[in-house]
């Protein structure tokens, strides 16, 4: 049975089973043996900081800006996206450019977005390792690095979408993004009904991380 | 791989005079705009709506062109500009002579016998230009 209690402490509720008592411990992420990658990992960063070639805080300002990002950029985008038709064109027409509009920056790659329609249903993989939009996105959950969905989303999209409890017509075209390359990709969902004159911070509240993937569509103006 | 044309490319940079590289400049491509023109010592040799074919080979080395794909022919959907071939930044290397970057789209059920899902359903894949040729 489930519980809550605090551990390490005499309890003198009524529990059936006794007390006091011990679970067994559950394996912390860092009982498993140190793996090759996290040795080499940890002797480059010594490596590169015994030799001055970058500090250890900038490695940590860095992990930090890393963990800063969230989909509360990109769900910014997409709410100006849908309350400024210009904006929207400029964003179709080049990702990066609108992005740097707002104030974020792609760094190295290129931001392509893919507009969702009625006619169309976009969705964002990569099936050689896990390029993500981390600028606008932050850092992807783990099912988009799994090995399970950088397969399957190419091989039957439509069978994950429904999986994600997003069941598409069949007049609708299915368009996966495998993100192979330079270039990174953000959904723009189909704006929900019933959200006509709201803010632009409102409707953002609508965009969710997985809506800008394309596993899902954005939340309906009722979520609210 | 195709060792005699990687390697007559690779030697290209050094004997080609400078003032030929200025006008090797690749047009700011769609996506990017704000970047400046591209240098590309590799010209761009297909346009969007071009049908092209994924080279079908498998050499060694770090490879952005997915297994899937290989053989398949689809669409040129756009250029995405030019890039460093991977293939060489993997290993250190400069990445020179940089390589023109598609967006190729492809038909799902071309690409997989037993597709479950509809006819006009795509798959689009960024694709460097060595790894492709006409249709």
């Amino acid at each position: 049975m489930a519980h809550t209690h605090e551990h390490g402490r005499d309890h003198d509720h009524d529990h059936d089973h006794g007390a006091p008592h011990r679970h067994p411990p559950r394996a912390d992420h860092d009982d498993r043996p140190v793996s090759y990658y996290q040795v080499m990992t940890t002797a480059v960063f010594e490596l590169l900081i015994e030799k001055g070639v970058v500090t250890a805080a900038e490695v940590r300002s860095n992990i930090e800006a890393m963990d800063g990002r969230t989909p509360e950029q990109g769900a910014r985008v997409v709410a100006r996206a849908w309350s400024d038709p210009a904006f929207r064109g400029r964003l179709l027409a080049d990702g990066t450019a609108a992005c740097q509009e707002l104030g974020i920056e792609m760094g190295p790659t290129r931001l392509v977005v893919v507009e969702n329609t009625d006619q169309v249903h976009n969705l964002v993989v990569c099936t050689l390792c896990s390029c993500y939009p981390r600028m606008v996105l932050g850092r992807p959950p783990d099912w988009y690095k799994s090995r399970a969905y950088r397969s399957r989303a190419v091989r039957e999209p439509r069978a994950v979408l429904a999986e994600f409890g997003t069941r598409l017509g069949d007049g609708v075209t299915v368009r996966v993004h495998d993100s192979t390359a330079d270039m990174r990709y953000l959904v723009l969902p189909r704006r929900p009904a019933g959200t006509q004159g709201w803010s632009e911070e409102k409707l953002a509240r609508l965009v969710t991380r997985d809506s800008m993937i394309g596993v899902a569509e954005a939340s309906e103006a009722a979520a609210l | 791989m195709a060792t005699k044309g990687r390697r007559a490319t690779r030697a290209k940079p050094a004997r080609r005079k400078p003032a030929l590289r200025a006008k090797r400049v690749v047009g700011a491509p769609r996506v990017g705009r704000t970047a400046a023109p591209i240098p590309s010592d590799i010209a761009v040799a297909f346009r969007p709506g071009d049908r092209v074919r994924v080279r079908a080979i498998y050499p060694p080395g770090h490879i952005r062109t997915p297994h899937y794909i290989r053989g398949k022919s689809g669409l040129i959907e756009r250029l995405c500009g030019s890039f460093g071939n991977p293939e060489e930044l993997a290993f250190g290397r400069s990445g020179a002579p940089r390589q023109p970057l598609y967006r190729v789209r492809f038909i799902q059920s071309e690409v997989w016998p037993d597709y479950a899902g509809q006819r006009h359903d795509t798959v689009d894949i960024e694709i460097y230009q060595h790894w492709l040729e006409r249709a």
